[in-house]
């Protein structure tokens, strides 16, 4: 079954570039502007869009997208209503791929029967469950396949060539491999370092590689871009938006050309970046 | 519910670390090959007579072990039913059951060539003893404490701090117990080369909830050869509180295959479980949170709730998987105490034992109030008294002079 993320990736490779993966927290700061910036993500240059899943406790996420996370739950956001958005910004594109992702509890008290189910209907993609190890397949990878979403995994730097069998079994669309040991938006991603780990992945795997964490500016995006098949900004976007909210962390006339204008800047810096070879 | 009883009740976990459909290991890749790793070396330990006796050493000349069982009889008098004992963990070095664990996890640090330690707390029972071992063994410690806990909770703040552990308010979400254990998560995918988390209950992710309790079990086992040595038979009842529920499941775990041992888990009902409390069992359903699955306190989208507690080390919105399990198969039986009870069992214990209770284990003889009169005079009850009260001194004495609620 070919997705739309598959689909992207091979356009993307047809013309010789990395993609720019955007995150963004789903409802943040309010539902109706974020429909607006998932909306401006596109047509500012995004390739891919990571759509983030509200969370009480994202024990991977650092201070920028916990906050954004409790921002959205503050104004009544819930997965139901995330998948909402989705078919609202279906209506005007199908052909961006969505991905989402979040942490399992959610998911878990939705039902893993329905969720996939619901999620493919909207018009998600792709699912990207940080607390979910291979080691618990069966909890959603599986029904996910079966609904015909892909799974894309985490790998990281402790992830071993011994356990990358492990990791990519049952990951398709693309792997995310996170440049560092830490929290979202920490430190800087090193891209000699992430060079390497691409390579080391690419021996076991045909799918793309997209890298994320640590990625803040058009240069360290067009860096890491040069050396992986996408780029990934969650953090940096995250910010630009928080500093365009009114005082009460209301959205301002600012907040969706703020989002837009850094995405733009970004992926100038991905478009720049040669593809890394296969 | 209509679930299969097993043969054995101990025998748990699964391979993947399942309690029923409780445990299991939800976390982030990064820490997936430590978790790994961390279970080889449990393992290889668990099968090394040499740790083993190391650790008794330690146990019998550091921790003081064993704690004695003490027969409460002015407690008993009172209540007129049951004869009433305490495990008295609170003797234990630093004051409660905490230090059992700590002492087994900081020497599988060491085996695993681990330098740096972290470590959540809620009352700091758990921050203490982990910054006295670390003290012992030169090793450096971090512990993560909710900024709320900090407050309420200064006298053990003070004390990890002279031990030379670096102490990390949290400010985040509630700024308890529940966000202090995901600043100790970050914390170590950030420093995953170095770093040991030393995790103070039977919670998160698989291998902990049995490591835990494995070190913990030694309270059960003494007890079952002390209450043989004094009594000739084994106890009726075992009471214990739980928060994150190890005190209990130490003492629990070795008479789970005892069909004559009533037991009883006491949850913390806070101001009641139709308003704040911190009673998973009684008030949440099962969901994923830290690295397991198990009964959680959630709002219907599956967002964490808040839990309130009098007690800074029951105030958690979880409860470990196996207690989940035990629940579920309907082997122990789980009630809960409120703030208040747990305040009127603080005084009881303190003017009728001359011994001040934690308010943790407070609960646990807040339920032994209730349970003791309706029970014969030969019926022998267990309440596991998990730490003292010093630490709740300043703020129950607030409470007592109606300065603060």
């Amino acid at each position: 079954m070919t997705t739309r993320i598959d689909t992207r990736f091979a356009e993307l490779k047809k013309v010789g570039r990395s993609a720019f993966v955007t995150f963004v927290m789903a409802g943040d700061p309010d539902p109706a502007t974020s429909l607006e910036i998932i909306k401006a993500l596109p047509k500012s240059g995004a390739d891919v869009i990571e759509l983030g899943m509200p969370f009480t406790d994202p024990m991977a996420d650092g201070p920028s997208i916990q906050a954004a996370g409790l921002r959205a739950l503050k104004v009544g956001m819930t997965l139901k209503k995330t998948l909402d958005l989705v078919r609202d910004f279906r209506k005007d594109d199908n052909a961006t791929p969505i991905v989402l992702m979040g942490y399992y509890n959610p998911i878990y008290i939705y039902g893993v029967d329905k969720f996939p189910v619901d999620a493919k209907s909207a018009g998600i993609d792709g699912l990207i469950i940080v607390d979910l190890p291979p080691e618990e397949d069966d909890e959603l990878c599986l029904p996910a396949m079966k609904a015909g979403l892909n799974f894309i995994r985490l790998a990281t730097p402790t992830t071993d060539d011994k356990r990358l069998p492990a990791v990519l079994a049952n990951t398709s669309g693309f792997v995310y491999y996170v440049a560092i040991t830490g929290i979202t938006g920490a430190a800087a991603a090193d891209a000699t370092a992430v060079s390497g780990a691409v390579a080391r992945i690419k021996r076991h795997t045909k799918l793309p590689v997209c890298v994320g964490f640590g990625i803040r500016t058009p240069e360290n995006a067009q860096a890491i871009a040069s050396h992986a098949n996408g780029a990934v900004v969650g953090t940096a976007l995250v910010d630009a938006l928080k500093n365009s909210l009114d005082a009460e962390g209301r959205a301002t006339a600012k907040t969706v050309n703020a989002v837009a204008e850094l995405t733009a800047a970004l992926a100038q810096g991905v478009k720049g970046a040669k593809q890394a070879a296969e | 519910m209509n679930i299969a009883k097993p043969n054995s009740y101990r025998s748990g976990p699964d391979e993947r670390g399942h309690f029923g459909i409780f445990g299991g290991r939800f976390v982030a890749e990064t820490l997936m090959p430590l978790i790994l790793d961390l279970e080889k070396a449990y393992t290889a330990a668990k099968a090394d007579p040499a740790f083993q006796a190391e650790m008794n050493g330690y146990l019998k000349n550091y921790v003081g072990r064993p704690s004695p069982l003490y027969f409460a009889e002015r407690l008993t008098e009172h209540l007129g039913g049951a004869k009433i004992y305490l495990k008295r963990e609170e003797l234990n070095h630093t004051g409660s059951h905490k230090v059992n664990n700590v002492l087994g996890q900081i020497m599988l640090a060491r085996r695993m060539g681990k330098k740096r330690i972290i470590a959540e707390t809620g009352a700091g029972q758990h921050g203490v003893a982990t910054a006295t071992l670390c003290a012992r063994f030169g090793l450096e410690c971090v512990v993560y404490m909710g900024a709320v806990d900090v407050e309420r909770q200064q006298p053990n703040v003070i004390r990890m701090e002279m031990l030379g552990a670096k102490v990390m308010p949290v400010q985040s979400g509630t700024r308890t117990l529940k966000d202090a254990m995901n600043e100790a998560l970050r914390d170590w995918v950030t420093n995953v080369h170095d770093t040991f988390y030393c995790i103070g209950t039977v919670a998160g992710p698989h291998p902990y909830p049995t490591l835990v309790r494995d070190f913990q079990s030694i309270i059960g086992n003494e007890t079952r050869t002390q209450m043989q040595e004094v009594e000739g038979r084994l106890p009726d009842s075992l009471v214990a509180c739980i928060g994150g529920g190890s005190n209990a499941m130490g003492l629990f775990h070795p008479f789970l295959d005892d069909p004559s041992v009533e037991i009883f888990g006491v949850e913390a009902a806070g101001h009641g479980l139709t308003q704040l409390h911190a009673a998973s069992i009684a008030g949440g359903r099962p969901g994923v949170l830290h690295g397991n699955r198990t009964y959680l306190l959630m709002d219907a989208d599956g967002q964490i709730q808040d839990a309130h507690s009098i007690s800074a080390g029951l105030d958690y919105p979880g409860i470990g998987p196996e207690h989940s399990w035990l629940h579920e198969i309907g082997r122990v039986n789980y009630l809960s105490a409120t703030d208040d009870e747990a305040l009127a069992a603080f005084q009881l214990l303190s003017k009728l034992e001359g011994i001040i209770p934690a308010l943790e284990p407070a609960h646990a003889i807040a339920k032994v109030m209730e349970l003791a009169p309706k029970r014969p005079r030969d019926h022998l009850m267990v309440v596991n008294l998990s730490g003292r009260g010093d630490k709740d001194v300043p703020q129950v004495g607030d409470i007592l002079k109606g300065k603060t609620k």
